[in-house]
């Protein structure tokens, strides 16, 4: 007899995905996660101010961002800060990852534990940190631009060079190290080991980690909130400060603009990484 | 993995700068507030040094300490919620078909990506009385009153006279609300991972041998994942826990947490010193719950290799 449908079998012991009940939470729980990310995204468009109904679809409020001379200077300044975080970032995490990863030493886990700090302790403690510090130091305010961000950058390098250090040590791990010694048989110095055999290697850790330190920075709100001034404002401390007012269009459509970017990146990143974790081995 | 003393030279290179660059720009701040926090206030910019622990007694104040029992029971609630929701997502993540696994897992971490600022941002816009929820709301109750008219009780007005929205934003529920929202996927994460290390045989056998499923996950599933489970209720407890911008934008005047104290020490209340003793005393409980994850993790590894 031939069946036009095959016969569906009842879900096995073991096939919880089948059940009906885990399948309803799961789609519950992704309409909860997803639910006010895409009305925000979506209403970006709509042309009604009121933001409940839907009026048609229009870009206006991309242009009325676009206009907003303070939302654009404060993009601006989160482009230039993550941009110059990033760099730094990338080579200290760098440096500390070969360091961990290659050496033993004296109250190494001591050393790991200082390095994991930023990572684990609570933002706003971060926050108040940096605030104390740049003002006992009398870090000069009011310089020209882009100079008056270095202490916002300099924190956003103090939460992100860790981060970046453990993504390359993960790296790292599957570095064979017969070719370093083969590098270093037929006479290369140290600086040329690493310059041609293990950086190489890293390259994948190294732009995963550069863009994971790009997104932290340009994400980050709690502790720059607490080292920026009037003059330094990036885009989450004025979406924040435009959110505290009300709910419009324009914050949507920056809004949009923010998680678009970092959705890219961290997609770009993903990709990288799993391409370097198929190639290398 | 070398020894360092065998290669100073590349050690200093290597090592100089990014320790250099923690100790100044992170551990020496940080050591800063620590001292602060035995500090007084003299003037508006003046803290003088003088080693009194006053900041951690107006801690204990019962002001700040139902401030700090506020926050556990917040962050409490938040990680039981996160999980009883993430369990089944987790169950259902390990046990899908290799097809979907790495969808359901995308889809999971991918509200991390965004922004925390913008996701408390469209919770605003969903939760406000003029928001979507109310406005669902809303719809509901002119069909429920137009088919009670239909029926022939309109005239009795048993839905009330007008459509009141319901008050879902500025409380404590939004701020738990908003909290679950944030810190799922630190929860889904961990338990998934132990999981799906979990060797299905434990379960057959179990089934095999007449156990209830509930039964199973009972007494097979729950405690084999139970340092997952660990894992994932510290994980997502610190965060909770040091959370500023949910219950700022959230919530009310009477549903601030430690973060909001600080803050507010530090910019509007202008008493760093105090601020500076909260943040440790933050810290200190952060330290603990980290150091029992570890035990925890320990226990585990302990337990593997008897």
């Amino acid at each position: 007899m031939i069946r036009l449908w095959p016969r569906r079998e009842p879900p096995g012991p073991l096939d919880y995905g089948r059940r009906a009940w885990l399948r309803l939470t799961l789609l519950a729980t992704f309409v909860f996660l997803y639910a006010p990310i895409v009305t925000l995204v979506a209403f970006s468009f709509n042309d009604s101010r009121r933001n409940i109904v839907w009026r048609g679809f229009t870009w206006k409020y991309y242009e009325r961002a676009l206009e907003n001379d303070g939302l654009i200077t404060a993009f601006a300044n989160s482009l230039t800060i993550a941009l110059v975080s990033t760099l730094v970032s990338t080579v200290l995490g760098a440096m500390v990852a070969v360091l961990l990863w290659r050496f033993r030493f004296r109250l190494k886990t001591v050393y790991e534990g200082a390095m994991s700090l930023p990572i684990v302790i609570p933002e706003i403690c971060m926050g108040v940190a940096m605030l104390a510090f740049f003002a006992r130091v009398q870090w000069p305010s009011g310089l020209a631009w882009p100079l008056n961000l270095g202490a916002i950058t300099i924190a956003h390098v103090s939460f992100s060079f860790p981060f970046v250090a453990v993504v390359v040590r993960a790296r790292l791990a599957s570095f064979n190290r017969d070719l370093e010694e083969a590098a270093r048989d037929l006479g290369a110095s140290e600086w040329q080991v690493f310059r041609d055999i293990l950086i190489p290697h890293m390259r994948p850790g190294l732009v995963a980690g550069a863009l994971l330190a790009f997104t932290l920075s340009l994400d980050d709100f709690v502790i720059t909130f607490f080292t920026s001034g009037p003059d330094t404002v990036t885009f989450p401390v004025k979406v924040y400060s435009m959110v505290r007012f009300s709910v419009t269009p324009e914050v949507n459509a920056a809004s949009t603009v923010l998680i678009v970017i970092t959705i890219a990146l961290t997609t770009v990143a993903l990709m990288l990484q799993s391409r370097g974790e198929a190639k290398g081995g | 993995m070398d020894d360092l003393s065998a290669n100073r030279r590349v050690g200093w290179v290597l090592g100089l700068p990014p320790t250099a660059w923690l100790l100044v720009f992170f551990l020496v701040p940080l050591g800063l507030i620590w001292v602060l926090s035995f500090g007084e206030k003299r003037g508006i910019v003046d803290i003088a040094i003088t080693w009194t622990f006053d900041n951690y007694q107006r801690a204990l104040d019962p002001l700040y300490l139902q401030i700090f029992a506020k926050s556990f029971w917040f962050a409490g609630i938040t990680t039981a919620v996160c999980l009883l929701v993430a369990f089944p997502i987790a169950l259902a993540i390990t046990f899908a078909t290799p097809r979907w696994k790495p969808i359901l897992l995308l889809l999971t971490i991918l509200p991390f990506w965004t922004n925390l600022l913008i996701r408390t941002y469209a919770l605003i816009a969903v939760l406000r009385t003029r928001g979507y929820v109310n406005f669902t709301l809303e719809w509901l109750w002119e069909k429920a009153d137009a088919l009670l008219v239909l029926v022939g009780l309109g005239h009795l007005q048993l839905l009330g006279e007008r459509f009141e929205p319901v008050e879902l934003l500025y409380n404590n529920f939004a701020v738990v609300f908003g909290l679950v929202y944030v810190h799922l996927p630190f929860m889904v994460l961990p338990l998934y991972a132990a999981l799906d290390r979990l060797d299905r045989s434990y379960i057959e056998a179990s089934l095999d041998l007449g156990a209830s499923q509930f039964r199973t996950f009972a007494s097979v599933v729950v405690p084999l994942a139970l340092p997952g489970i660990v894992s994932g209720v510290i994980i997502t407890f610190i965060p909770a826990l040091g959370s500023f911008l949910t219950p700022d934008l959230l919530g009310g005047t009477d549903s601030q947490m430690i973060a909001n104290v600080i803050e507010r020490q530090f910019k509007s209340a202008n008493d760093w010193p105090f601020g500076a003793a909260l943040s440790f005393l933050l810290m200190y409980i952060t330290f603990f719950a980290l150091a029992l994850r570890a035990m925890a993790s320990r226990g585990r590894s302990a337990m593997e290799a008897a």
